[in-house]
């Protein structure tokens, strides 16, 4: 967090500045400072911070089940994505490992997950672009993703479903049935969705060519997620370094060569599909079996360190974990990728026109919460 | 599971003949290094790195030993670009005094560490020696306690 305007530069002349945020319908708890010249911006400042929570610091305080929902509270949104790299690198530490069902149970959650989502990114990317349609309908096929999570999870959104050595339940018997209903209904959404949205001379305007970011740039600024894909590289944690059982399934890495806002839309339009083809796999590899791997008493590891990366749904999550051998973790780091991400947006609206703001910033799928932490 | 380290082995050895004693190997593992240092070779170190093709700072950051006196300070780094690499995560690592919190920034070599950087200086109290934006990032502006990822510092009501 900064003092107002106070790091700008006051160039006079035709120079202006606005301060966009932190109560901006659209933008989140999040501000950016922004110096335009005419309609054309010349300097971008961000100033995160207005929620920071100290969740490293807090997580210091808890013990390996505590910190399950604590560590959940930055992203919410995508609730199994930031807990499953934290249990993973805690099974580490605990040196405990979750049977072969748990670990597909894990996958079918973190897919879902990834679901739910990009269809929260997508329906705010609707209502930034003016579409209201393209808000209401991925927010109400996002419920039907939901209500599969929730009859695994227990709860509509905050699960803490994967725990260390497992899962906390087994799914329903009657899960396969379900899902595959719901996925040949939203498989014909996405085709409605091209047609509404994606292949509209409207949306087309908006973004192609719009916050254009090279190859090069991506990989200098440390760039992840569906972001770095939209930019001609197949980098996915889930192929890179695959965790849970992802080595198991087979799937397709979505990527773009434009790099621009566009790029960014329609490589996670096609995540979704690939989510979807992943939990098909699944469903027909899982076993019945333990879910869950019991430890008696007080979960503490031996002194050491272990750290772990995932790829959630805005990109590579990664968890460092310090242990001093107590109850508690000694040092929790959490890197996540709206933190990492929120670099490149410096980068791409210098120079942009300021009518193009919401395009480029929304396309970045920036999650101010779990930047802040 | 059941790997081959030669990858790893090969990096570590074109770095230890380079370096030879001034680094450490702390372990090797599949696929992940850490490679320790002293302050003064640690921007020799990192460079040395991203010539071997590692090119992102996936995370950084500092743990704190009141006990000995130091802060550990980490990069993690990661290749996207090279199929090859893209499995392993390269660690270096130095330990710096309390007393002299400060340490030259890695941010002309890999840009991505602009910010984790940042977020160590508010955090810590550690200033990096060449950063252009050394001031708050998360932290709210009106801060002035002991900078709250410090063992000293402990949250109000749970000391």
């Amino acid at each position: 967090m900064q003092n107002s305007a106070m790091n700008i530069e006051d160039k006079g002349g035709d120079q202006l500045v606005l301060h966009v945020g932190p109560q901006h319908p659209g933008s989140g708890h999040f501000r950016i400072i922004v110096t335009v010249d005419g309609d054309y911006i010349v300097g971008a400042k961000p100033d995160p911070g207005y929620v920071h929570r100290g969740a490293e610091k807090m997580a210091e305080y808890r013990d390996y089940i505590q910190n399950i929902p604590h560590l959940e509270r930055p992203v919410i949104i995508d609730a199994t994505g930031v807990t499953l790299p934290y249990v993973l690198t805690a099974e580490k530490i605990i040196d405990v490992e979750a049977p072969e069902r748990a670990n597909y149970i894990r996958m079918i959650m973190a897919e879902l997950n990834r679901i739910i989502s990009h269809l929260y990114w997508l329906g705010i990317y609707g209502i930034f672009l003016g579409h209201s349609t393209m808000f209401m309908w991925p927010m109400g096929d996002r419920e039907l993703f939901i209500d599969l999570a929730e009859s695994i999870g227990g709860t509509r959104v905050t699960f803490s479903y994967v725990v260390p050595g497992g899962v906390r339940n087994d799914m329903p018997t009657n899960f396969k049935e379900r899902a595959l209903k719901t996925f040949d209904y939203f498989e014909k959404r996405i085709e409605e969705y091209k047609k509404i949205f994606f292949n509209n001379p409207l949306m087309s305007a908006r973004t192609e060519g719009i916050g254009t970011l090279d190859k090069k740039d991506a990989i200098r600024l440390g760039i992840t997620g569906s972001n770095l894909r939209a930019c001609g590289i197949d980098s996915d944690t889930r192929k890179d370094e695959p965790y849970c059982l992802y080595d198991n399934v087979d799937f397709e890495i979505p990527t773009r060569k434009e790099g621009d806002s566009y790029a960014r839309c329609i490589v996670r339009l096609e995540e979704l599909q690939q989510s979807m083809n992943i939990i098909k796999q699944v469903l027909d590899l899982i076993e019945p079996g333990p879910i869950k791997q019991v430890i008696g008493g007080v979960m503490r590891g031996e002194p050491g360190e272990a750290f772990v990366r995932t790829e959630a749904a805005r990109g590579t999550m990664f968890y460092h974990i310090v242990s001093d051998g107590e109850k508690n973790p000694y040092r929790v780091k959490i890197s996540v990728p709206s933190f990492r991400n929120l670099i490149g947006m410096t980068h791409l609206l210098v120079g942009s026109r300021l009518a193009d703001m919401p395009a480029i910033y929304w396309s970045l799928d920036y999650w101010p919460v779990e930047a802040d932490r | 599971m059941p790997s081959n380290l030669d990858t790893e082995n090969q990096l570590v050895k074109s770095l230890t003949d380079q370096f030879k004693n001034k680094i450490k190997t702390e372990y090797v593992k599949h696929n992940r290094i850490k490679i320790s240092t002293n302050q003064d070779n640690l921007k020799s170190l990192a460079t040395s790195v991203k010539e071997l093709g590692f090119e992102q700072v996936i995370s950084h950051g500092g743990t704190d030993y009141p006990d000995n006196n130091v802060f550990r300070i980490e990069y993690h780094i990661i290749c996207v670009s090279k199929k090859k690499l893209r499995s392993i995560m390269f660690s270096i690592m130095t330990e710096i005094s309390k007393d002299t919190p400060e340490i030259e920034t890695l941010i002309d070599i890999f840009p991505s560490a602009e910010f984790h950087e940042q977020e160590t200086y508010e955090n810590f109290g550690i200033t990096f020696i060449g950063h252009p934006r050394m001031e708050k990032l998360l932290l709210p502006e009106d801060w002035d306690d002991i900078p709250p990822l410090r063992k000293d510092y402990t949250l109000p009501g749970r000391g």
